[in-house]
């Protein structure tokens, strides 16, 4: 693999992980646990979806083939798309919706707080942007973390039963490929092991705060989302998120 | 607009002679336009009037989310999908703020919330109509935004402070909803397929008699209305709002090339008004007592957030006691 293929391909899954995460939160709209907890939640969707459409414009310039965003996000079936399996699990209760929000933004904003140092000015231009916007992703699941972890009994099994559910796709995100070790030695992506030991760092500390217990060290991760071997979830999600375009191949425009 | 038929209590006026002197006192702050603020003496049924219609107002900020909610999986492009998700994020913003104002008035959201679920509160008629093609994102921004906007842009000077000013910051939003619905719909009228075109006037159709609907009834049949002027909660009647939507609606409806499933609507060259046909009141009267398309499922599906969301909520609460508590021990 050459060094534009890997950069194409770690474009195409920062931007899918971004658009299957916000669309499992779209989902959610009208059915949150508070109006505030409503407004918040459209609020990272959109934030998510914001940041998908720059990966994927820089992504479509590079590919080259007279696609665009739209095309990359609407026109791929799911074994091309290359998100994270972590963002396609269904919303199940808030346990599950916010513990695969924590386990993913310590993932996206420790890669992205080193994504900003980037050789590639491109993607350390976007990347600071959405720092910001991940610096607060974190810090309010991190939040809701400790008040489900430690809050009432029944909130306490609820969220023990997320972790348990949910660790299995963790693996995923810190478990690096060739085109993760290409990026980290060409300087555009973070170094994997960092990556790894910052993470496990910062999910063992918001659990413990929560007295929750994380999986083991040594349990078995389910992978297979970055080359496109994915859950039974994301057919469902393409089939009604890429609906329109599918229906009315001949429309140009929207 | 959205609170129809707001009960003031009240089915005649109180004649000056009639009213208390700190009712009269009242009425003449109201009558020079000097806003009512939270703390000053009102009528129990001015306070009480209020809350009906401002709860009724965030309630349908809310359940108005839904048959947008029911779109935005399902977005065709980037970019629309975006702007339906910050129209989303701003009715769920509109709502916080407009509960907030009910509050000052020593109102409990849950409360309010709690009686929508049982059906004693109302929320605007028009979000029981289902939402059956994308063309409905553009047609809902254009007509549903567009009546709202039509009242509330008139409610910016209703009397009470917190009520006007939410109103304030809420109209500013919904005209940029309003331009981008019918951005959408000029969109597929000028460079759609003939399909994409037959969704628009297929949703313009749907949404057409339901939109004028939202006014309410005919001034003479709104027995609450008087009350309502008199106190300045409401500043214009049902039917004169309406009519100022039409007249403003029809040029743009031209202007898309689309047509109104109305056979009376014409210029009336006398009048400088758009005449109209009669609306459907047995199907308002209808959809307001709960047998609209959609009733039972916006509020299942509000009702199942509020229930299902319990937990959470009291997770929240127990975690803040027990932080409150680390604090005070540390």
């Amino acid at each position: 693999m050459t060094q534009a293929e890997a950069l194409q391909e770690y474009l195409l899954r920062l931007a899918d992980s971004d658009m299957i995460l916000g669309q499992r939160l779209c989902e959610l709209c009208g059915k949150a646990p508070a109006l505030e907890e409503e407004l918040a939640l459209m609020n990272v969707a959109l934030d998510l979806v914001g940041q998908a459409r720059n990966w994927y414009e820089y992504a479509a310039e590079l590919i080259d083939d007279g696609g665009d965003a739209d095309k990359l996000a609407f026109r791929r079936d799911a074994h091309n798309y290359r998100n994270l399996l972590l963002t396609e699990q269904p919303n199940e209760d808030y346990a599950v919706t916010m513990g695969r929000q924590f386990f993913f933004d310590a993932w996206h904003y420790l890669t992205l707080k080193s994504l900003v140092d980037s050789s590639d000015e491109r993607v350390a231009g976007i990347a600071a942007k959405a720092l910001k916007e991940a610096t607060y992703h974190l810090r309010r699941s991190s939040e809701w973390i400790k008040r489900l972890g430690d809050g009432t009994e029944e909130s306490h099994r609820r969220m023990q039963d997320a972790v348990d559910i949910l660790w299995r796709f963790t693996g995923e995100l810190i478990t690096p490929d060739d085109t993760d070790h290409i990026m980290a030695e060409a300087g555009i992506g973070p170094e994997p092991d960092q990556l790894a030991s910052n993470w496990r760092e910062m999910v063992n500390e918001v659990l413990t705060q929560a007295t929750l217990t994380p999986g083991a060290d040594d349990a078995w991760m389910y992978m297979g989302g970055k080359h496109g071997e994915h859950t039974e979830h994301l057919g469902f999600i393409l089939a009604e998120m890429q609906f329109l375009q599918r229906a009315y191949p001949d429309a140009t425009t929207w | 607009m959205y609170a129809q038929l707001v009960e003031t209590g009240s089915k005649r006026l109180k004649t000056k002679e009639e009213m208390s002197p700190q009712e009269r006192e009242f009425q003449e702050k109201v009558d020079a336009e000097i806003k009512i603020e939270a703390k000053n003496w009102m009528p129990e049924g001015y306070r009480k009037t209020l809350v009906r219609q401002i709860s009724q107002h965030a309630h349908s900020e809310v359940v108005g989310m839904l048959p947008e909610g029911n779109w935005v999986t399902r977005a065709p492009t980037l970019k629309r999908k975006l702007q339906l998700m910050a129209k989303i994020q701003d009715e769920a913003g509109h709502g916080l703020y407009l509960y907030s104002a009910m509050e000052t008035l020593g109102a409990d959201r849950d409360e309010e919330i709690e009686k929508l679920h049982q059906g004693k509160a109302k929320y605007s008629s028009i979000f029981n109509y289902p939402t059956l093609n994308w063309a409905d994102m553009g047609a809902v921004g254009w007509l549903v935004d567009g009546a709202a906007i039509v009242n509330q842009v008139v409610l910016q000077r209703t009397s009470y402070g917190p009520y006007s000013r939410a109103m304030v910051r809420i109209c500013k939003e919904e005209s940029f909803h309003q331009r981008q619905g019918y951005q959408i719909l000029l969109d597929l009228m000028r460079e759609g397929t003939d399909e994409q075109k037959a969704m628009v006037q297929d949703a313009i159709n749907r949404l057409w008699w339901p939109s004028l609907m939202m006014f309410g009834p005919h001034d003479d049949e709104s027995p609450n209305s008087q009350q309502s002027l008199a106190w300045k909660i409401k500043r214009k009647g049902n039917d004169e709002l309406r009519q100022m939507f039409i007249d403003q609606t029809v040029p743009q409806l031209e202007f898309l090339g689309c047509t109104a499933p109305d056979p009376d609507l014409k210029w009336n060259e006398e009048t400088g008004h758009y005449d109209f046909g009669e609306i459907n009141w047995q199907e308002f009267y209808d959809v307001l007592k709960g047998n609209g398309p959609c009733n039972r499922e916006r509020i299942n599906t509000r009702k199942k957030a509020i229930d299902e969301g319990r937990w959470v909520r009291e997770a929240a609460v127990a975690y803040a006691k027990k932080q409150k508590q680390r604090t005070q021990a540390a």
